[in-house]
């Protein structure tokens, strides 16, 4: 179990002030001009030595996605920071959690980020349901510029350093970087193509990379404690600490800042009181926000929760917003649920999202009352596959993830719901 | 150039191509919706995917991944085929099965590809999508059920045309396409999204249910709505033109039509002249040819007979009226019927010399007295893409709605001799300055001081001439060869009070100083020549004629015809062909194609179709002064010139787009 003192966010659960001198005292801002002192190529080196993988669902490594944006700049274009704070996937609250009671380690992590990629300002886009979220925020920005944190002179380092706040319109798909970039500019939320990458063309055309609030925040920390300090935690290639957040049928749900790869059911009995019911109860757990497969319960109970290990058990450690369902779950409308999450948040642009995420939604919506007949699961399973990996961006891909999961796991229940309507039906007609 | 492999066969390719030009290059054909050479790439339809070594293991967009040395490609493998499939399918699955009622069917993207690469049976048994109707004026009717949603409509409006008036509201399924207030769409190619749209979500409203592509006769020709020459395709069934479309040349149209040369066809069934006329008593009466002719002969024109050309007649039609006239001792011959005068020693001075391609590539512009936009929509779009290239364009003359930034330097024509020094900075720093004087800048005396200018600027350089006049009729430059100017313009003509007037279809001059002339009107509507005339010979449109045209550039092009003309009306050769015999002389020619030998014996420039070499760019005269307030010729651009005024669809867009419902009446 990770120590307290080895905590990053140390006011996760905003029992202390979240505004600027309360966040001094957590060590917030604390001489960030000698982390800047190092220079911009000493920062990325340490990020890419401790081994930070993106927070953001995808795990890239951070270090090496900030390497991308260019040394100097050729023709005059400024680089661009843009933090993705849109949280909008359905198990995934730990942005709010920060932006909320810790929104100087995100700022701080701005700048410091900011420097080493050599951006001249970074864009905040936060989703637009977080209201008093945004408030904190903005409130948290001022506070910077007013102590000279950011801005022209930002911590008295001679580096001109501008952070915006952008409000979004609650789309799920604004949460997609090349969408957000779009989103941002002016226009309508849709995924650009790549390549041009946003590291060669992103934001107004500028040299721009696009990083999680989580990644972002922890990057002072790494720097101040060291790199070997935050590969201490985790196994290979999942180094660190993490966010999780732990909802659905356990006594406490909870988000809590744990070591990478702690076994799940280590991460449940400590922090979240067990499983309602005890472990007998549980049935499925979908790992990492509801964009990835779901995993049944006997596999994952003993899983290291990281990167590697949600990958080999089929699934994907996301965001590691970890969706718990006991035996009284409806499995098939839960994952009917999520499907018209998915259809209703499609961004339209292209074909076999904009199409498919409907079929499947209406397919599962009669698989739940069992009106199908049973090849319809393959049928059903085609589609998936023809939508995932043909689309511009991965939200096809999250569409059609979970009901993988599902057909993979759970289809002895499709076919009994189909069988015992046809049954019912058979007798009713008799 | 990077050497890529498609299916195991090596191509290059040049440098910047995408897989899917790759593809093609190696002759593979790669289906697609979205993606159009004239537009920016979306990558949305998802129909181009092929495999792609190296990269992700995952089909790959085609259109909008770069070539890049070494890749393998394949168009053929299983993944390829069930991608294709499967985006197949799912645009299939919303789409509604109403292609029996539906104007695409035969010429439909989707239904071909569907026969191509689709599955063949559909396993989607829920409810289909269906979507509320979108009004988009009175030439593009909309079925949006049918729309998959591949954004040409959007991108053309945004990025060829200029005006952001097509836009996609909603998200996921909702996604509509739509004009945001359902309002018609407001500019001059707006028709050109019906060729673009590859399903039927939009079609052409007046052409609904008219006929289907597989019934109708295909004819060359040449548009005659202005001096652009846009290449189109009439398409006719049995003695009516059911459609004009634009056929594809990059030098002039590229593949755009303005609205106005796609709708004004409807026109050639409209107030026709389908027999002979001639005014007894103050009214006109119909009579015979031989009356018609009689009372020509008895009018005596020999020596005193002068011929004005309209707008729409082709070189051989002058070229016969010209024959006639010298046969009877006169060259009274001007085509400039709105009276204006300038000076047409050399043609080059006249012409668009840029040429519409190259204009694109010019770097500053200035227009003198030109509303580009309704004169000739489709160099306006050339324009938008030199604005987009990087060129200021500043304009002399009232404002109008450009769609790019311009800056208006001036109501008054003599702003050209008094240039701010900023502007005159723009030019000599400029690599390919360009000037195009239009029809309102002739008028006020522009054409020398803008001459002048050209020197100053140095607009002829290597490779590149700048100076340009950008005309308004089809048939002006056919006729400035043909030798229809006079010094003093239509003026000194009237001056010479010929006793015969012979009117080639010209419907815009003003009669009145012919009082004393025998009005003799050859055309083929029943417009304001024909009101004024006192004899009318029936003849026939550019849609039933072979001839020759030469646009703004000094291109020489032909067309064909495509239906026969309506009842008594003739080929305008004809008639004078028979005249000159009624009239006792000889014009040398029995056929259509001894004409054309005597016209490119006279004319050599005539002989080949392309661009005419029309000399040096002669020196402006210095003490020239372009005094005036400018003020555009064309008062509403869906009705300027006969065949549009005598079309319901250009009276429609006129009433309904321009709010000129009174310009209807008096037309009548």
């Amino acid at each position: 179990m990770l120590h307290d003192k080895d905590r990053i966010f140390t006011n996760l659960y905003g029992y202390q002030d979240w505004r600027l001198p309360a966040a001094r005292m957590r060590g917030d801002w604390d001489d960030t001009k000698a982390l800047l002192a190092r220079g911009p190529d000493a920062i990325i080196d340490e990020i890419k030595a401790s081994g930070l993988r993106g927070r953001g669902g995808a795990g890239f490594p951070t270090g090496m996605k900030w390497s991308f944006m260019p040394k100097e700049s050729k023709d005059g274009r400024p680089s661009f920071l843009v933090v993705n704070a849109d949280e909008s996937e359905p198990g995934s609250c730990k942005d709010r959690e920060i932006i909320r009671h810790d929104p100087h380690k995100l700022l701080e992590g701005a700048l410091v980020a900011g420097f080493a990629m050599r951006a001249r300002a970074a864009y905040i886009y936060i989703r637009g349901e977080y209201i008093r979220e945004a408030e904190t925020l903005q409130a948290a920005i001022d506070e910077a510029y007013a102590a000279g944190l950011i801005g022209k002179d930002a911590c008295g380092s001679d580096y001109a350093f501008d952070i915006f706040m952008h409000r979004g319109g609650g789309a799920y798909i604004c949460g997609e970087e090349t969408a957000m970039i779009e989103s941002l500019e002016g226009k309508k939320g849709q995924p650009r193509l790549k390549p041009p990458f946003p590291a060669g063309a992103g934001l107004y055309g500028c040299p721009t990379t696009v990083n999680n609030v989580e990644s972002i925040a922890v990057a002072p920390t790494i720097l101040r404690r060291g790199a070997a300090w935050f590969a201490s935690f985790g196994r290979d290639n999942n180094k660190g600490t993490k966010l999780f957040q732990i909802s659905g049928h356990v006594e406490r749900p909870c988000v809590v800042e744990e070591a990478m790869s702690i076994p799940f059911r280590e991460l449940i009995e400590k922090h979240c009181g067990g499983i309602r019911g005890g472990w007998n109860n549980l049935l499925a757990v979908i790992p990492g926000g509801s964009s990835v497969p779901l995993v049944p319960a006997e596999q994952i109970i003993d899983a290291p929760m990281d990167f590697d290990g949600m990958k080999e058990l089929g699934s994907g450690l996301g965001t590691a917003g970890i969706i718990v369902m006991d035996k009284s779950t409806d499995i098939v409308r839960a994952i009917a649920r999520l499907s018209y999450f998915y259809k209703h948040e499609s961004c339209g642009q292209c074909t076999p999202c904009r199409e498919g995420t409907g079929w499947m939604w209406r397919v599962m919506e009669r698989l739940r009352e069992g009106d199908a007949a049973i090849d319809e699961i393959d049928m059903l399973q085609q589609v998936t596959k023809q939508v995932e990996g043909h689309t511009i961006c991965a939200l096809g891909d999250a569409a059609a993830w979970p009901i993988q999961g599902l057909i993979r796991h759970f289809r002895p229940e499709l076919e009994r719901r189909i069988v015992e309507r046809q049954r019912t039906y058979a007798e009713a007609a008799e | 150039m990077p050497t890529v492999t498609v299916d195991g066969q090596q191509v290059d390719v040049p440098d910047g191509a995408t897989v899917l030009q790759a593809c093609e290059l190696a002759g593979k054909e790669i289906p697609r919706f979205c993606y159009h050479e004239r537009l920016s790439i979306a990558g949305n339809c998802r129909m181009c995917l092929v495999e792609v070594k190296p990269g992700p293991p995952k089909p790959q967009a085609s259109c909008a991944l770069p070539a890049t040395e070494g890749q393998e490609i394949r168009t053929d493998s299983l993944m390829v085929k069930t991608a294709r499939e499967g985006v197949m399918e799912f645009l299939l699955i919303n789409h509604p099965l109403d292609c029996p009622i539906c104007d695409q069917g035969g010429e439909c993207d989707l239904q071909d590809q569907a026969m191509f690469y689709g599955r063949g049976a559909s396993r989607y048994h829920e409810n289909k999508r269906a979507v509320s109707e979108k009004y988009m004026g009175p030439l593009i009717k909309t079925v949006m059920t049918r729309c998959i949603h591949c954004t040409r409509c959007v991108r053309f409006s945004e990025e060829i045309a200029g005006v952001d008036e097509i836009g996609a509201v909603g998200r996921g399924e909702s996604m509509e396409i739509t004009t945001y207030l359902e309002q018609a769409v407001r500019h001059e190619m707006s028709a050109n999204v019906i060729d673009l749209c590859p399903v039927g979500a939009l079609t052409s409203r007046p052409y609904a249910f008219e006929a289907r592509p597989w019934e109708l006769r295909k004819t060359l020709s040449i548009d005659v709505s202005d001096a652009v020459g846009a290449n189109i395709r009439l398409d006719s069934r049995g003695r009516e033109v059911m459609r004009a479309l634009p056929r594809v040349n990059d030098e002039v149209n590229e593949e755009w039509l303005s609205d106005k040369g796609r709708y004004q066809v409807d026109g050639l069934m409209h107030r026709r002249l389908d027999r002979v006329w001639v005014r007894k008593e103050g009214r006109l009466q119909p009579a015979s040819w031989e009356q018609a002719f009689a009372a020509i002969a008895a009018a005596d024109p020999r020596g005193s007979i002068a011929a004005v050309a309209g707008d729409l007649v082709d070189c051989e039609t002058m070229f016969a009226a010209r024959r006639l006239l010298r046969a009877l001792g006169s060259d009274l011959l001007e085509g400039r019927q709105t009276g204006l005068v300038y000076d047409t020693s050399s043609l080059a001075a006249v012409a668009f010399n840029s040429s519409l391609s190259g204009i694109e590539h010019a770097d500053a512009i200035l227009i003198v007295g030109s509303h580009v936009r309704w004169e000739a929509p489709l160099v306006q779009s050339r324009l938008r893409k030199a604005w987009k290239r990087g060129a200021r364009i500043f304009i002399i003359g009232p404002h109008w709605d450009t769609t790019y930034p311009a800056e208006f330097l001036g109501e008054d024509a003599a702003v050209l001799h008094d240039l701010p020094d900023a502007v005159g900075d723009v030019f000599t720093a400029a690599q390919r300055p360009a000037i195009i004087v239009g029809a309102a800048g002739l008028a006020k005396g522009a054409l020398h001081p803008a001459l002048a200018l050209a020197q100053d600027w140095t607009l002829v350089r290597d490779g590149w001439n700048g100076f340009n006049v950008l005309h308004m009729a089809a048939s002006r430059m056919g006729g400035l060869l043909l030798g229809f100017a006079q010094a003093g313009g239509i003026r000194a003509v009237a001056e010479e009070r010929p006793r015969v007037l012979l009117s080639l279809g010209a419907d815009e001059m003003d009669y009145k100083p012919f009082a004393g002339s025998l009005k003799v009107y050859v055309g083929h509507h029943g417009d304001r020549g024909a009101h004024a005339a006192d004899i009318i010979l029936p003849a026939a449109s550019y849609a039933e004629k072979d001839g020759t045209f030469v646009n703004t550039e000094g291109r020489v092009q032909t067309a064909e015809a495509a239906v026969f003309p309506p009842g008594d009306a003739r080929a305008d050769w004809t008639i004078m062909r028979a005249l000159a015999d009624v009239l006792g002389v000889d014009v040398g020619f029995d056929s259509f194609a001894e004409l054309r030998e005597a016209m490119i014996a006279e004319v050599p420039a005539l002989s080949s179709p392309g661009l005419i070499d029309l000399g040096e760019l002669p020196r402006g005269d210095g003490s020239a002064r372009a005094a005036g307030v400018i003020s555009y010729p064309i008062a509403d651009f869906y009705l300027t010139n006969a065949i549009c005024r005598a079309s319901p669809t250009m009276q429609r867009c006129s009433a309904e787009l321009l709010g000129n419902a009174d310009m209807l009446e008096a037309a009548e």
